[in-house]
Formats: structure tokens, C-alpha cells, sequence
């Protein structure tokens, strides 16, 4: 047993947030919302050269074959920092699709582009994309709300089910997003964070487009989610620790009644609580993390991660709100970057509803 | 990161669970809020097979009658005994007093006291709460007066859980009423049959009888004063951060949901579905069980803590204070999905789970052992997060 990170793992962290406190600040933050496109391309070139994208991707695609603890630690500060950009959905959610489910010619043409930058990956999932089978082979339909990035994917992995009367189970296929029949509509969403709803008009699929086997990608999809799930709650994690900072340092120096705040137990309880559901949330995402790096089941795991985490988010949401008072419900103030971002976290992924339903669901004997 | 116990670890445990399908049948073990005298010496039988085993401080360094093994072994002996429900003895000992003499006491008082613990053999209370005196402790009230080569103390301590089977009391008395108020402290142990000690029950709620503790001239040689004078509260605080992993607490509660868990897939007590097919049921104890995950991590990090040579101190805090809410959470939420079951007590024949719910429901109040939680929130804060006082 051992709860500490390794000696790499803390350079990491250390150079991650000098890194992400220099080039991230948080007026970057709010111009890459007011841009609406939710992307940096100069941090994330630089992003890019620090190897960041590949951390847990192969060395033989140009990763740096790191393990999920490693990325873990990365997506704390990641998430700290409110960093902007495709990092969880492409190189962490679909390129572990493709790692999964793709052959080798799959693999070698898009990872190395994923660890690169050049090639950012999405995911479309839902009930309503269908692939179909004809005389000149496989056809895609149906539409998919909430595909993140997809404005500036190069492709989009599609998670489809059969058209009536065909296979039983999830396909996985992979289309170019400028392809033909493929239309897309940015979903407004708060933090201007891009979401797109993806439409698919028999879209023809290519003998290569399809990722596994047919009506065999389930397996590949559900891991690949799970471990993106942990990313997610590290994500969230980095920035409940940070709105604790900064409440603390707030309730430091801001006076009323001839005190600073943070001398009320009112104000420091606050505090402690969200204190407590930080540590369990370090302690379940790491576990989460580590259980899926041994290579073992850990759905429960993963739901008792992200279940918190939704918690954590609204607890560190509530927090930070209460003790900035007033001028944290101002757009100027930092405090609302955190709480939007909070929500869309909690949103993605399954929500702690969905997780809590999993963990019931777990204790059925 | 590693979740994982090592081989010897896994294999001490198998071992110990061994000895405990072996050596605790389930009637002896014990029912939250109705423990009785005799499961009470059932309890120390126990501890006395553990320590002939070496198991019962396995954590301890070798010299001192330990199994010299580490804060995890200690760790995992503290969650199996509490998951089997064995009552509760020696803990003050075992966990407080012994490691507090191990760093403060002498080499004469190391000799004499930290043995007949490892051995099982005495029971400790704790003096630490007076009748006036409870969160802010430091303004404690009992005196220790030096009296040639004695101390005499006066004096009345409250809240005495295992006054009654007790051989010793380790407590906290004021030796400089001149001097600031954290710094005219003194620690003592006291044998509890010396003259001038009187006890007055003091029922709990939960079924154990304490006392109140009455010290009337009491005379103690100087070889009662564990450490330096005046310099007591200090070793009381730091003694505290010892044994504050909580696994016992956490996995004596996580055995009541489990089963309870079980009882929700059977049938309803009423007779009708079962009480887990009810979605709302069905989401509480996925709350719960996430609760109770969280609960255990909060405890294992304070044990990993303590392996690795460091001293957790807020960290503690965030483990008991996560226990005593989550316990309540639990308790409140299992009587609520009970219903008028939940209302009977342990020796109705129809009181689910033998009327563990019920008992733990009142163990639950105990939500000020080692602080109350607005204490461990301000230590949180305080000590945690640096806030200002």
C-alpha cells in the first residue's frame, strides 16, 4: 500500500502547473470561450512539445507509454488550470477507441496524428446512429447530440447500433467529418463550450471505416470510457482543490465585522467540508485509476470516482460562491469559470445519477 | 500508487480470519447498542488469544511485546476485528496510552506498563473531559499538586467509557494554574484503585455504563507523571495522532451495511418485495456504499500515512469526521427505509438484523469521540488549510 506518487509523477505535477500558471492563465481561458471555439491552437502546439497528448499512449505510435496514473496526475492540473481544448476527447476518450478496437493499419494511420496535435479525434454516441448493411457495403444514418469538438475534429468515431433486423450490438465506425451526408450544428452551451449536434445522412462507410468487429465494439467502447471517466474526475478534482485555494486565500484577507473571514468557524467549516470531499475524491479517482492500471474490473470503481466527483463538483461550486459572496455572481470574477466548467464536467461522461445507478445495480447478488 | 496489501499482508489477514470463524461464534459477537457484560469478557478472552498469537499489537516494535510489523498490519487487524463484531476491549491501551508511553514514558515506566497491554491484560480509561470541560480541553479544571515526593489530586473527570472494568486511567490534570492554560498541563496514569477515587455511573445511550470519575486527594508517586511537567497537553495532542486511522469504527459499521444490504435483497419484513427492488431504497444504498468506499479510503490513507513515517494530524480529522457523518447518514437512512420495524429494539423477534439498526442509529449520536465534529472542522481548517484562528 502506497498512496504517494512516484518522484517522476511529482516533477510532472511540478512542471505541469509552472507550465499551465505561465502559459494559461485565465484571461486565456476567457478568450478562448469568447471565441467560441474551445480550442487554443497555440497552447495546445505547446502542449503538443511537452508531449502531454501522448503521455498515456505507445511508444510505437509516439506516446510516451505512460500509465493512466500518470495521466491522472497530468488532468489534475489540467483541469486546475480550466485548460481549454480537445484533451480529454482525443487523446484520451477516442484515441483509446481506436487503441482498443482498430487493427494496426487503423492505429499506425491515426494515433501518431492524435500524439502530434495534427489529428483530433471525437466520439459520437447515442441511439440514433445506425449503420446499415447494402449491396455496396456499409451506410451510416441518424444523428448524435453533444459530440464535443466535433467544429474541429478530423474524425468522428461514431458508437452506432443496427438498423432493424441486423446485428445485435454496438459497431463502431470511424468517418471523416468533412465527408459527404455528414452536417453538423453547434449546440449553444454554457462556457461557450463546443458541443455539436452531428447529423449523418447515409453517409457511405469504406471497407477500413470500421473499428473491430461488426456488432463487436462494446467492449473496446466501455473501457475506453471508463478510462476517460477517471480523466474526467481528475479534471474535476484539479479544479475543486484550486477553488479551495482560493477561497482560503480569499477568506485570508477579506475583513467584515473587523476580522478576516476565514477567522469564523462559519467560513472555515465551509472550507473543511469541501477539504473532506476533496481527499475522498483524490483517494477514489487514484484508486480508480490505479485499478484499471493493473489491468482488473473496476466498474465499480470507476462509478464510485465519477459518482463523487459530481458531488465534489457541486459542493466546490457551492463553496466557492458562498464565501466569494457577491462578487463572484459578477462575470469578471474567476469563480464562474470554475462552477460552468464544474456543471459540463458533471454533465459528461454519465452523471452521478448514472453512476449511483450503477453502483446499485453492483449490489444486486 | 498501490491499493494492494503485500503477500505477508494478505496472508496475515487469511490468517486472522482463520482465528476469528474459528474463535467468534456469531452469538458472541457483539450487537450495536446492546453489548452485555458477558460479550464485554468475551472481548478480552479474545484479545488474550490475540496477543498469545503476538497479533494483538502487531504494529508495535518488537521490544515492547509488539509483533514488530507496521501501522497496515495494525491496520488490518483493527478492520477484521471490527467486521467480526468482537466487543471492544483494550482499546484505550492499545491505541492511546501504550504508544504514548513508547515516546514520553521512561525506561521504568515502559518496563511496567507497555507489557500487561501487549499481553492484553489491563484495561485503560481515558481522563480527559471534566464535568465543566469538553472541546476546549486545555481550560481543564482538575488539579495535580506536587506534594514532597507526591502529587495530589482533586478533581472530577466525566465521560469515563470503560471506567468500570478499568485497571488505570490516563488523564490530564493542571500542575501550574499560574502559567497559560496549554501550558500547566500534566499527563499521568493513575491506578484507579487508590484512595480517593470514586466512581458514579454514568449510563449511555448506546448501553454502555461510564462514569463519572471523582478524584479526592488522591496521592500518586512521582512516577506517575508521563513526561515532562506542564508540558502534557502537548503530549496528549500529539498521542492523538497515533491511532486515528478509525478502520476499527469504519469496519465494525461497514458489517451493518452489508448486511443490511443482504436483508434489502430478501424479503420486506412486512412481507411484501423486497426493499431493494425500490428505487428510491436502490439509490440511497448506492449512496451509502459510496459513502462507505470513501470512509475506508479516508481511514487507509491515515494508516498508509503512519507506515510511511509520517504523522497524520488534519488528515485524521478528515477520517473521523467523515465517519461519524457517514455512520449517522447510514443509521438515519436505514431506519427511514425500516419504517415502524426500525423502532424495535434488539430483543424483539421481530427486529430486523437482531436490532443492529436500532443500536446503531444511538451509536450514531456519539458524533463527539475525539472531538466533536465542529472541533475536527476547525482542526481541518486550522491546522489543514492554515486559516487564521
Amino acid at each position: 500500500m502506497d498512496f504517494s506518487l512516484t518522484e517522476q509523477q511529482e516533477i510532472l505535477r511540478r512542471s505541469a502547473r509552472e507550465f499551465l500558471e505561465a502559459e494559461c492563465p485565465t484571461s486565456l481561458v476567457r478568450e478562448v470561450e469568447e471565441s467560441g471555439l474551445g480550442h487554443a491552437p497555440d497552447l495546445w502546439r505547446k502542449m503538443v512539445g511537452l508531449g502531454w497528448l501522448g503521455i498515456s499512449l505507445p511508444e510505437q505510435y509516439g506516446g510516451a507509454g505512460g500509465s493512466l496514473t500518470d495521466q491522472t496526475v497530468l488532468f489534475e492540473e489540467i483541469g486546475r488550470a480550466l485548460t481549454p481544448g480537445p484533451l480529454l476527447t482525443s487523446p484520451v476518450l477516442a484515441a483509446q477507441i481506436v487503441l482498443n478496437a482498430g487493427n494496426d493499419t487503423q492505429k499506425a494511420n491515426l494515433i501518431p496524428g492524435v500524439v502530434s496535435g495534427d489529428v483530433i479525434l471525437t466520439l459520437a454516441r447515442g441511439d440514433r446512429l445506425e449503420t446499415a448493411s447494402n449491396d455496396a457495403g456499409l451506410t451510416l444514418s441518424g444523428e448524435s447530440s453533444f459530440v464535443p469538438y466535433a467544429g474541429i475534429a478530423d474524425h468522428i468515431i461514431c458508437s452506432t447500433r443496427p438498423a432493424i433486423g441486423a446485428w445485435p450490438d454496438t459497431t463502431l465506425v470511424i468517418v471523416e467529418a468533412q465527408a459527404g451526408g455528414v452536417s453538423m450544428t453547434a449546440m449553444d452551451s454554457i462556457a461557450n463550450y463546443p458541443q455539436f449536434m452531428v447529423e449523418f445522412d447515409d453517409v457511405p462507410l469504406s471497407g477500413d471505416a470500421v473499428l473491430g468487429e461488426v456488432a463487436g465494439g462494446r467492449p473496446a467502447l466501455d473501457l475506453a470510457v471508463q478510462r476517460a471517466t477517471v480523466i474526467q474526475c481528475a479534471e474535476t478534482l484539479g479544479r475543486a482543490q484550486r477553488v479551495l485555494e482560493m477561497v482560503v486565500e480569499y477568506a485570508g484577507h477579506r475583513v467584515a465585522f473587523g476580522r478576516p473571514i476565514g477567522t469564523f468557524q462559519a467560513v472555515q467549516h465551509r472550507c473543511a467540508d469541501l477539504r473532506v470531499a476533496v481527499d475522498g475524491g483524490r483517494m477514489l479517482t487514484y484508486q480508480a485509476a490505479w485499478k484499471l492500471d493493473q489491468r482488473q474490473m473496476a466498474n465499480d470503481e470507476v462509478s464510485f470516482a465519477k459518482a463523487q466527483a459530481g458531488m465534489l463538483s457541486r459542493l466546490a461550486t457551492e463553496t466557492g460562491h458562498s464565501i466569494f459572496a457577491g462578487i463572484s455572481f459578477t462575470t469578471e470574477h474567476d469563480m464562474q469559470l470554475y462552477s460552468a466548467r464544474a456543471k459540463i464536467a458533471e454533465a459528461n461522461l454519465g452523471d452521478t445519477e448514472y453512476h449511483l445507478d450503477q453502483l446499485a445495480a453492483g449490489m444486486q447478488s | 500508487m498501490d491499493f494492494n496489501f503485500t503477500t505477508q499482508q494478505n496472508q496475515f489477514r487469511e490468517e486472522l480470519r482463520e482465528f476469528l470463524r474459528a474463535e467468534v461464534p456469531q452469538e458472541k459477537q457483539e450487537v450495536f447498542g446492546h453489548l452485555t457484560e458477558e460479550q464485554y469478557q468475551f472481548g478480552r478472552e479474545i484479545n488474550l488469544k490475540l496477543a498469545e498469537r503476538n497479533w494483538l499489537t502487531i504494529g508495535w516494535p518488537e521490544e515492547h511485546g509488539g509483533g514488530g510489523k507496521g501501522p497496515i498490519e495494525q491496520g488490518i487487524l483493527a478492520e477484521d476485528l471490527g467486521y467480526w463484531r468482537v466487543p471492544k476491549s483494550g482499546s484505550i491501551g492499545l491505541g492511546i496510552v501504550g504508544p504514548a508511553i513508547m515516546v514520553f514514558g521512561t525506561q521504568d515506566q515502559k518496563d511496567r506498563y507497555l507489557k500487561p497491554i501487549a499481553r492484553g491484560e489491563v484495561e485503560y480509561c481515558q481522563g480527559f473531559s471534566e464535568p465543566n470541560v469538553g472541546s476546549d480541553l486545555a481550560s481543564l479544571e482538575m488539579r495535580a499538586e506536587r506534594d514532597g515526593d507526591e502529587y495530589v489530586l482533586n478533581g472530577s473527570k466525566m465521560f469515563t467509557s470503560y471506567a468500570f472494568h478499568a485497571d488505570y486511567m490516563y488523564l490530564l490534570a493542571r500542575t501550574n494554574p499560574q502559567a497559560q492554560k496549554h501550558r500547566g498541563i500534566s499527563m499521568f496514569i493513575v491506578d484507579l484503585k487508590t484512595e480517593g477515587i470514586s466512581l458514579t455511573p454514568l449510563p449511555y445511550i448506546n448501553g454502555e455504563m461510564a462514569a463519572q470519575t471523582q478524584f479526592d486527594n488522591v496521592r500518586l508517586p512521582l512516577s506517575c507523571l508521563i513526561g515532562e511537567e506542564n508540558r502534557g497537553w502537548y503530549h496528549a495532542m500529539t498521542t492523538l495522532d497515533y491511532e486515528r486511522s478509525g478502520l476499527w469504527r469504519y469496519a465494525n459499521v461497514r458489517r451493518v451495511f452489508d448486511d443490511f444490504a443482504e436483508f434489502c435483497q430478501g424479503p420486506a419484513p412486512d412481507g411484501g418485495q423486497p426493499l431493494a427492488e425500490h428505487p428510491l431504497v436502490r439509490h440511497q444504498m448506492a449512496q451509502r456504499r459510496l459513502g462507505m468506499e470513501t470512509w475506508k479510503l479516508l481511514c487507509w490513507n491515515v494508516a498508509w500515512m503512519q507506515s510511511s513515517g509520517a504523522v497524520p494530524n488534519s488528515e485524521a480529522s478528515v477520517a473521523f469526521l467523515y465517519g461519524s457523518e457517514e455512520r449517522l447518514r447510514f443509521a438515519e437512512m436505514a431506519m427511514e427505509v425500516l419504517g415502524p420495524y426500525s423502532t424495535l429494539r434488539g430483543g424483539s423477534t421481530m427486529a430486523p438484523l437482531q436490532g443492529n439498526i436500532e443500536g446503531i442509529h444511538r451509536e450514531a449520536m456519539h458524533l463527539h469521540g475525539a472531538g466533536t465534529t465542529e472541533i475536527h472542522r476547525n482542526i481541518i481548517a486550522q491546522r489543514g488549510l492554515g486559516m487564521p484562528r
